[in-house]
């Protein structure tokens, strides 16, 4: 019977296959027969998987995309604050390399406020008497005389350019020790040196420093460099142009200093004589 | 030639089903598709699907599935066995009793499987191992009546 001899058949087949191992061709050679079956039955799920693989892929990284997009603007625009506190710094560092130069007391104080019409050169600072400011004090920034302070409320002070044509600065010229008075004109990064005689020894690109007569801006610190001089023999004096070394329109902090050993005490703001020549 | 083609096709299909990656909640359930196809041929056409044809497809499922060489060959010619004993009853009865009978077949073509596993020392399943006999046995009306069509429009004899 067919029955029988195909139980047997199989029951060789198990113990050949359990026992001994000897099977392995017969079952590679079904297993290669069975293969592309497998192969294809297994194919869609895989490409189904692989396409939602894709998808989600594509979705993470659309998704990250849009959050990158967001991170980049928001460390752009602290790139933007970091920038400005680097500038920031940079002048703060400069003021305070002034202040350590000048060996007097300084305050830094920060410009509210910049009035620069053509019959007045204030500006408005956001230190008042409670700090400590007082009219007639000097304002600096890193590079030179800014003005003096005018007007004082607790907490705000207003102060006079140099520009300003009420203003005047008592100078010396550095290189020869030449005394004389800066005074605004009303136009900003302009100031004029009263008092120069026509042969005087003066030239374009001098620098001139306060020169700490009169108490009331601390002795030495620049004032401006001579920009032109212009001679006329018709007139008694020359007219010298001086350009301001502070940087009068563009700085957003100053500093107010207490000069040390000033002499007089505080007055309205007024030309202080200079030495004529 | 084109009842042989058509049958091989039929187990063909039965063994990719076989073989369909499905989720693991309804691996238990899957249907014993290769014995159920070959149970209708033994009966449909005894001429041609006898045991020798159970004992080479069981010998491909072994292949297919990994297990011992001749283990699916055996209970699959043993289920051949048997309903060519019993076709001529179970074709005319109705289909309900019918699928009874299938139960019964199925539930010894797993029955010789498990026993095989045992002798193997393979861990015996739990009850869930006789899920796909309920799942083929539900399942057999479907099949008797699309192989029967499908012998019919081809005239496979």
């Amino acid at each position: 019977m067919r029955i029988v001899f195909f139980v047997i058949l199989s029951v060789v087949l198990m113990v050949a296959d359990h026992r001994a191992q000897r099977l392995r061709a017969l079952r590679d050679a079904l297993s290669t027969l069975v293969y592309p079956i497998q192969w294809s039955v297994n194919a869609p799920i895989r490409w189904a998987h692989e396409l939602a693989v894709q998808f989600a892929a594509r979705d993470a990284l659309v998704r990250e995309n849009a959050r990158l997009r967001t991170e980049i603007l928001i460390a752009d625009s602290r790139l933007e604050r970091m920038s400005e506190v680097e500038a920031q710094n940079r002048r703060l560092r400069a003021l305070l390399g002034a202040a350590a130069r000048l060996g007097d007391r300084v305050r830094l104080a920060r410009i509210m406020a910049v009035d620069m019409g053509p019959s007045s050169h204030r500006i408005v600072l956001d230190q008042g008497s409670t700090s400590g400011v007082y009219r007639g004090q000097p304002v600096i920034d890193a590079q030179g005389i800014m003005g003096q302070v005018v007007q004082v409320s607790p907490y705000s002070s207003s102060a006079l350019l140099i520009t300003d044509p009420s203003d005047a600065v008592p100078v010396q010229v550095q290189r020869t020790g030449l005394r004389s008075v800066a005074v605004g004109t009303g136009e900003p990064e302009r100031l004029k040196l009263l008092h120069i005689t026509n042969n005087a020894d003066v030239r374009v690109g001098d620098l001139v420093v306060s020169s700490g007569l009169g108490g009331r801006f601390p002795e030495g610190y620049p004032v401006g460099r001579i920009a032109a001089v212009d001679r006329d023999r018709g007139r008694p004096f020359a007219t010298v142009w001086l350009t301001p070394s502070a940087r009068l329109a563009r700085n957003r902090e100053v500093l107010l200093v207490w000069p040390s050993g000033r002499r007089g005490g505080p007055a309205a703001p007024a030309p202080s004589g200079g030495d004529r020549r | 030639m084109r009842s042989v083609a058509i049958i091989a096709i039929s187990f063909l299909l039965a063994i990719v089903l076989t073989a369909l990656p499905i989720p693991s909640w309804a691996m238990v359930w899957r249907p014993a598709w290769v014995a159920l196809v070959l149970i209708y041929w033994c009966m449909a056409v005894p001429g041609r699907c006898g045991v020798a044809t159970g004992w080479m497809v069981g010998l491909i499922l072994d292949a297919l599935l990994g297990t011992l060489m001749g283990q699916h060959a055996l209970a699959l010619s043993v289920v051949a066995f048997l309903t060519l004993r019993v076709h001529r009853q179970v074709r005319v009865m109705p289909v309900w009793q019918q699928t009874a009978s299938v139960f019964v077949l199925i539930l010894l073509y797993r029955v010789i499987v498990l026993w095989v596993n045992g002798i193997q020392g393979l861990p015996v399943r739990d009850a869930a191992y006789w899920a796909p006999a309920l799942s083929s046995m539900l399942l057999w009306p479907w099949v008797y009546v699309l192989l029967r069509d499908i012998r019919r429009k081809y005239s496979v004899s």
